[in-house]
């Protein structure tokens, strides 16, 4: 029930997207069809899902203040979480260079849709966002860390599929010449993220 | 062969020496602040937006708008970031090898902004505090990398160095505007001080505009006003300058 409660939690109440406002650039740079949003969707949920738990580790078993007394009781004392960052984002960058390989094997139309975004996926703020969080969230044990990853990649997935359904449909629609394009996606987001503020003070 | 391989050497030591005195090989002396390089500066504060036009750094630029104070350091620590990250791979962009090169501008960006990190929280503990999560971020600032990738891997030293800082002025301009929109609107002050006059219990004890009535719009402290106030400048700019609309 618990992670049930947290999953929930991290994909309507603490969303990525319209509660802390990362993957923003990829989510209005993607957004413009259905079909590349999903693929996009996917490829974070996936990374997410992986980076999290193994920063999680790393942070409990190296960076953390006196994480290192599995080691030898001696090194209790060290501090290494000022490397988190590097940690954190060297961790990213492989696993996306990882999946980056993988679709590039087995799907490559989405690879060839993707184009530079899936490289980019390493700069996406919400997964770093992920890591950093899932830091000061303090979790108990690795699978919440998992639960937490994969349900932020799940929340970004429905954000980024809600808009880009909005956008196909909103192609057609009058909107004022310099509003169109990029200033109406973002007050149709603000809009969206207004709405999803009612799920906030939810207790599950 | 080994001829060849000397040849080669020999040129790739020019190369070098080259970078280390920050000539580039097609010799061009521009004066320090010729019309192309102040060009650099200025194209990022309206035609050339980070933020509005290019649609980069949104991430970090809504999150920590809701008061003048972060916004402002916020955008200092990316200005130092962004114009050191765009020298020194500019200084390093003929011996990135292209296939890891993202992963060796991040180890770059992550170097510089754990340095900015550390600054804040010796100088500026509370500010840091409220920043939070969003230092870190800077590494993942879309300006960042997307800037490292279009401009500092083709351009010298100098220009990049001056990209960034035009790029990060940019990026400044529109984080402050919002915040200076939400702080004002949304709690009615500025950097803290009660510029619209002191909010008491009644109306009869409230001075300057609360003693009319005034109340504090409270939505422009949530954030999903950020992005409709972005929504609304990028309106604003484009009536201005009606070259940036887009087709469809």
């Amino acid at each position: 029930m618990e992670y049930v409660n947290l999953f929930v939690r991290s994909i309507f109440i603490e969303n990525m997207i319209f509660a802390y406002f990362l993957g923003m650039c990829s989510y209005l740079a993607v957004s413009k069809t259905v079909k590349t949003a999903v693929g996009l969707g996917a490829a974070v949920i996936f990374v997410l899902g992986i980076t999290v738990p193994i920063n999680y580790l790393l942070d409990q078993y190296l960076l953390r203040p006196g994480a290192l007394e599995w080691l030898n009781p001696e090194y209790a004392y060290i501090d290494l979480s000022f490397l988190s960052f590097i940690m954190f984002i060297a961790v990213i960058a492989s696993m996306v260079q990882l999946v980056e390989m993988i679709v590039e094997k087995f799907a490559p139309a989405l690879y060839g849709a993707l184009g530079i975004f899936l490289p980019l996926i390493a700069v996406n703020c919400a997964i770093l966002g992920g890591s950093l969080f899932m830091q000061q969230k303090s979790f108990d044990a690795v699978s919440e860390a998992i639960t937490y990853g994969l349900g932020s990649g799940v929340g970004w997935f429905l954000a980024i599929l809600a808009i880009a359904a909005i956008r196909e449909k909103i192609a057609y629609s009058n909107v004022p010449a310099p509003l169109k394009g990029l200033g109406i996606t973002f007050i149709i987001t603000g809009l969206m993220a207004i709405g999803f503020m009612s799920f906030m003070g939810i207790e599950i | 062969m080994a001829k060849e391989i000397t040849s080669t050497s020999v040129e790739k030591e020019a190369k070098k020496k080259e970078m280390i005195l920050f000539l580039s090989n097609t010799a061009e002396r521009e004066h320090f602040l010729s019309k192309n390089n102040r060009k650099l500066l200025s194209d990022p504060l309206d035609d050339n937006n980070p933020i509005t036009v290019q649609v980069l750094g949104i991430c970090s630029a809504l999150a920590i708008t809701v008061q003048l104070e972060p916004a402002v350091v916020m955008a200092l620590a990316v200005t130092a970031v962004m114009a050191f990250s765009n020298m020194i791979v500019s200084i390093l962009r003929n011996l990135i090898p292209n296939r890891i090169r993202i992963i060796v501008q991040l180890i770059i960006v992550a170097s510089l902004v754990i340095l900015v990190d550390q600054v804040l929280k010796a100088y500026a503990y509370d500010v840091s505090k409220q920043l939070s999560v969003f230092v870190g971020l800077i590494i993942t600032n879309c300006i960042i990398m997307g800037r490292l990738e279009a401009f500092a891997l083709g351009n010298g030293v100098y220009k990049s160095f001056l990209d960034g800082i035009g790029n990060a002025a940019g990026y400044g301009i529109i984080l402050i505007i919002v915040a200076f929109f939400r702080e004002l609107l949304g709690s009615g002050k500025l950097f803290g001080f009660e510029v619209l006059g002191h909010k008491a219990a009644t109306m009869a004890e409230s001075t300057g505009l609360y003693s009319f009535g005034y109340e504090n719009n409270g939505l422009m402290l949530l954030s999903p006003m950020a992005l409709i106030i972005v929504g609304i400048l990028i309106w604003v700019q484009r009536a201005r300058n009606r070259k940036l609309i887009e087709q469809n």
